[in-house]
């Protein structure tokens, strides 16, 4: 990844009727990057790229492309193009017209557009599809023709806003391999909208997780995970054990009412802090010789795995386990050192982690929810 | 994992530029010009004498049309019921047809309207006119021939020929668009047919009701050229008394005030409808 | 009982059309009798196409309905617009309800108002006809401006309201954007509004009658005097003529215009359009629990 900043965003703002979306945002955006910002609805991530592509003037700070001040610029003048949440192709126009549309604004020869549209097509694996009228195409084929309509300018970025929102799984799945070759073929900048943390982890070189307005984390993908620096981002990242506990000196923490080793330092001796413990990094043991001991109140068969909530003196934890456990069986868990991430406290602290009242069912009926996205 | 927070309103997005105002200026105007001005000269005319000074003349000469108002109100009244009583049973038939043959029944209900309503109330008259169509053919099967024109269930005749599509399109709309589980629900609740329609489907299509009993009704007891022709200038209801005023200039502010108070009666009698479909669900016929 | 419904519907469609009918069988008629068919003749048609009166009203029909339509498309077309970008929901709405003010008053009252209107400013500037053929185009794009808007406006509404800046992003300007994107995408509407303004200014009687002056008469006002006088069947046969040519034209718009969408499925445009008007006045009456009017 090259070093340069291409765009900066500094002390950015922004409130609709009072309402505030984005508080004082910082970012840098380097160039050739795949950056995404990640968060649920309403968290402020579509704002920011609004911004970004001119849609949007932020209330206060400031947005610098390439170290110049671009606040005042039209979208229609700004090196970046973007690809919109369903598309937004235009229904009067065919494929090969959709694409050519940025090139006869700026009167680029009839051959060269020819010529460059196919060239384009080809990319996008649409071949022949140039008379089709978009309203006849697939879903993942509208998608291709977006991404062919934005590329064929070649924007220093490209911008895309849930772009896989209104895919199925499997084409999905395909897509983010597509799209991550395509930025790298391309060198173009990509930023990147979404909510589904799975997309964020594998696609980006830098995750931005966003909730409220504000900018939880940036990091690597492998950062993000490994080393929440919330109880939020602990909990958006992948499933999380997060508990209350304290730090007792550099390297020992206490929670559930026994202490832990640990490879955190750097806090206040008796600091309070919230403990992530991913549940694939749980071991069951035999209860004699687990570091906590608890009563299994279900077990769930995923495939590969089986999901087991435990219950140790009240609280639920999630475990994964490749071994089956039987319901109502008393286990102990065994922890390792470097399975224990220490954070500070923080204004999400208490309101995640417990998985008592968790279950699948909920999960899927919250999910339509995530999906509407805050246009 | 979820986290339940009101996305942001989306109202926030789109601002009104300068432009949409100006954008919509032309129009603005001339709805203000053509649309309300003339409606404060109406206002302006029925309480001003011919000079120009201010009287309660027009307003209280209207004791004199009491008796168009209420021969007017009522023939409308019964133009409107019989149109809901001939069109509710045809658009529920019709709403029972295939859709195809749907489509052919409402095209040709339909026709008719374009064609101009002066040409479809003079082709009446031809057929009705004592030297008519009709009495010559009564006359050669042997009968007596009948005087219509000129008589009141004439110009009913003339206003339920004229307005029964407008009656028909709205319920039949309605009921074609009814959710068909709505019936189907009704039956296994135990209902026969007749219930069936008279339960569900009739109180389900007050809107298409409403909207018919208005498009019915406003235009009967505003007409002028119906009475005159198929009324044989006998009838004198409300539009032909204002058409009258209007012949001289003399009389506008007269005219003036009787267009009003059909204005003030018109909004009234949507405003009970409305109200009716509000308090009972259902308009009852 | 399906038979006795079908009976039903036949026998009310065969009284709408009997007296069309007859009267089309009568403008054939070799003597002026309306009662009995003495023997086919083209007489009426010829006395008909010998009258210069009826060459210039329609002539003058044409000339106000394409005028009118033109404008009233025109302006429509921008308030639609305007209205779509206007974020003050009760201004939109203030602006709508008094736009439908002429679909829903009888014509008559929005005949005379207008009437009265132009008698007065044209009396207040001395001017010898105070009804002329532009007080009838003014009255006419009034009346037409409603159903333009209302077939125009929801294609706003329908359009992905991320073309326009789909459009920018590609580097339109926004003037650019709205003829390049959102004008092909509302165009199905406006071409509606337009044709149903056409044929609504030529089938109009009862406005353009107060609103017309003696030196310029339009068909349905020259139909209307020709009735005042005795019966004769020259009056069917310019009513034939003029309900063939509302078939072809119908047919016409029709086959032309079924890719446009489903208004011009519907071809008694100002019951459907009144009509929806009216559902959503229900529907809003309804929905406020008793806050009629």
């Amino acid at each position: 990844m090259n070093q340069n900043i291409l765009i900066q965003l500094k002390n950015i703002s922004k409130s609709f009727d009072g309402e505030v979306i984005l508080d004082k945002i910082n970012l840098d955006i380097h160039d050739k990057e795949f950056i995404t910002l990640l968060g649920p609805s309403g968290c402020g991530k579509t704002t920011t790229l609004r911004i970004i592509g001119g849609f949007e003037t932020p209330d206060e700070g400031e947005v610098l492309f390439d170290g110049k001040l671009t606040n005042d610029i039209p979208a229609y003048q700004r090196p970046v193009n973007t690809v919109f949440q369903k598309y937004a192709l235009f229904p009067h126009l065919n494929v090969f017209e959709n694409i050519a549309f940025g090139l006869r604004l700026k009167h680029v020869p009839e051959k060269d557009i020819v010529s460059q549209v196919k060239d384009m097509l080809a990319m996008v694996n649409l071949k022949g599809f140039e008379h089709r009228k978009v309203t006849t195409l697939s879903g993942g084929q509208q998608q291709r023709v977006a991404i062919a309509r934005a590329l064929i300018n070649h924007p220093k970025v490209l911008l895309l806003d849930e772009p896989l929102g209104a895919l199925d799984l499997k084409l999905r799945k395909d897509m983010q391999v597509e799209l991550k070759n395509m930025q790298k073929r391309t060198g173009i900048t990509f930023i990147y909208v979404t909510h589904d943390q799975e997309e964020a982890l594998s696609m980006s070189d830098t995750v931005v997780v966003m909730s409220d307005g504000c900018i939880q984390q940036i990091g690597t993908p492998t950062d993000i995970y490994n080393e929440p620096v919330n109880a939020f981002v602990a909990d958006f990242i992948g499933e999380s054990n997060i508990l209350a506990g304290t730090m007792l000196e550099d390297y020992r923490a206490r929670f559930s009412g026994q202490t832990f080793q640990c490879l955190d330092a750097g806090f206040d001796k008796n600091e309070p802090v919230d403990i992530v413990v991913r549940p694939e990094d749980v071991d069951v043991v035999a209860p004699e010789k687990g570091m906590l001991k608890g009563t299994v109140t279900s077990v769930t068969f995923k495939g590969d795995y089986y999901e087991i909530i435990v219950d140790v003196c009240g609280f639920k934890w999630m475990i994964e386990t490749s071994d089956y456990v039987a319901p109502d069986a008393v286990i102990g868990l065994h922890i390792e050192p470097d399975a224990i991430h220490i954070m500070k406290k923080s204004v999400y602290s208490g309101r995640f982690g417990d998985y008592s009242s968790f279950s699948d069912e909920l999960e899927r009926l919250s999910e339509p929810e995530m999906e509407e996205e805050e246009a | 994992m979820t986290i339940s927070k009101k996305p942001p309103a989306a109202k926030g997005r789109i601002k009104s530029s300068p432009f949409a105002y100006l954008a919509a200026s032309p129009h603005l105007v001339w709805t203000v010009l053509f649309i309300a001005a003339p409606l404060v000269f109406v206002l302006y005319y029925a309480f001003t004498t011919a000079d120009g000074s201010f009287t309660w003349d027009n307003i209280l000469a209207l004791s004199e049309h009491t008796e168009t108002f209420i021969l007017s109100l009522s023939m409308s009244v019964i133009a409107t019921v019989l149109c809901l009583l001939i069109g509710y049973p045809l658009a529920y038939c019709i709403a029972k047809l295939s859709p195809k043959a749907q489509k052919i029944a409402i095209l040709l209900l339909m026709l008719p309207m374009w064609m101009n309503l002066l040409i479809r109330t003079y082709s009446m008259m031809a057929i009705l006119d004592d030297g008519g169509f009709l009495n010559h053919f009564l006359m050669a099967l042997g009968f007596e021939p009948v005087h219509i024109v000129g008589t009141a269930p004439a110009v009913i005749f003339g206003m339920v020929y004229n307005f029964l599509p407008y009656m028909v399109l709205p319920i039949h709309s309605v009921i074609s668009k009814m959710d068909h589980r709505y019936i189907e629900a009704a039956h296994d609740l135990g209902c026969n047919s007749l219930h069936t329609l008279g339960r569900v489907i009739l109180p389900l299509s007050t809107s298409g009701i409403i909207s018919g009993v208005t498009m019915v009704f406003v235009p009967s007891i505003s007409t002028f050229y119906i009475s005159q022709k198929l009324g044989g200038g006998t009838f004198d209801l409300i539009g032909d008394t204002i058409e009258r005023q209007f012949q001289n200039p003399s009389t506008y502010n007269v005219g003036a005030s009787i267009s009003l108070v059909m204005m003030i009666l018109i909004l009234l009698s949507m405003a009970v409808m409305n109200r009716f479909s509000d308090d009972e669900g259902t308009v009852i016929v | 009982m399906k038979i006795l419904s079908r009976s039903y519907i036949a026998l009310i469609i065969a009284i709408l059309y009997i007296p069309i009918l007859v009267l089309m069988l009568f403008s054939f008629n070799s003597t002026n009798n309306t009662g009995v068919f003495t023997g086919f003749s083209t007489y009426w048609y010829e006395e008909l196409f010998r009258s210069a009166e009826t060459f210039t009203a329609l002539k003058n029909t044409l000339i106000l309905a394409v005028s009118s339509a033109v404008i009233s498309t025109l302006i429509g077309t921008a308030a639609s617009l305007g209205l779509h970008r206007m974020r003050s929901k009760f201004l939109r709405g203030a602006i709508v309800s008094v736009t439908n003010i002429p679909m829903m008053n009888p014509d008559i009252v929005t005949g005379i108002s207008m009437m009265l209107l132009f008698v007065f400013v044209g009396t207040r500037l001395g001017s010898a006809d105070k009804l002329n053929f532009w007080t009838l185009l003014i009255a006419h794009v009034t009346f037409n401006l409603p159903y333009v808007i209302l077939n125009v406006t929801p294609k706003f509404r329908q359009m992905d309201k991320h073309l326009p800046e789909a459009a920018l992003d590609l580097g339109c300007t926004p003037v650019q954007s709205f003829f390049k994107v959102e004008l092909p995408n509302v165009m199905p509407g406006i071409v509606t509004g337009f044709i149903m303004a056409f044929t609504l200014s030529l089938d109009d009687f009862v406005i353009s009658y107060f609103c017309a002056g003696s030196d310029f008469q339009t068909l349905p006002i020259l139909i209307y005097s020709m009735t005042k006088k005795e019966v004769k069947p020259d009056i069917y046969a310019l009513s034939t003529l003029m309900i063939i040519a509302v078939l072809t034209l119908l047919i016409l718009t029709n086959l032309t215009g079924d890719r446009d969408g489903k208004n011009s499925k519907n071809p008694d445009w100002r019951s459907h359009m009144r009509q929806r008007v009216q559902e959503r006045r229900a529907h809003r009456t309804a929905g406020k629990g008793g806050d009629a009017k």
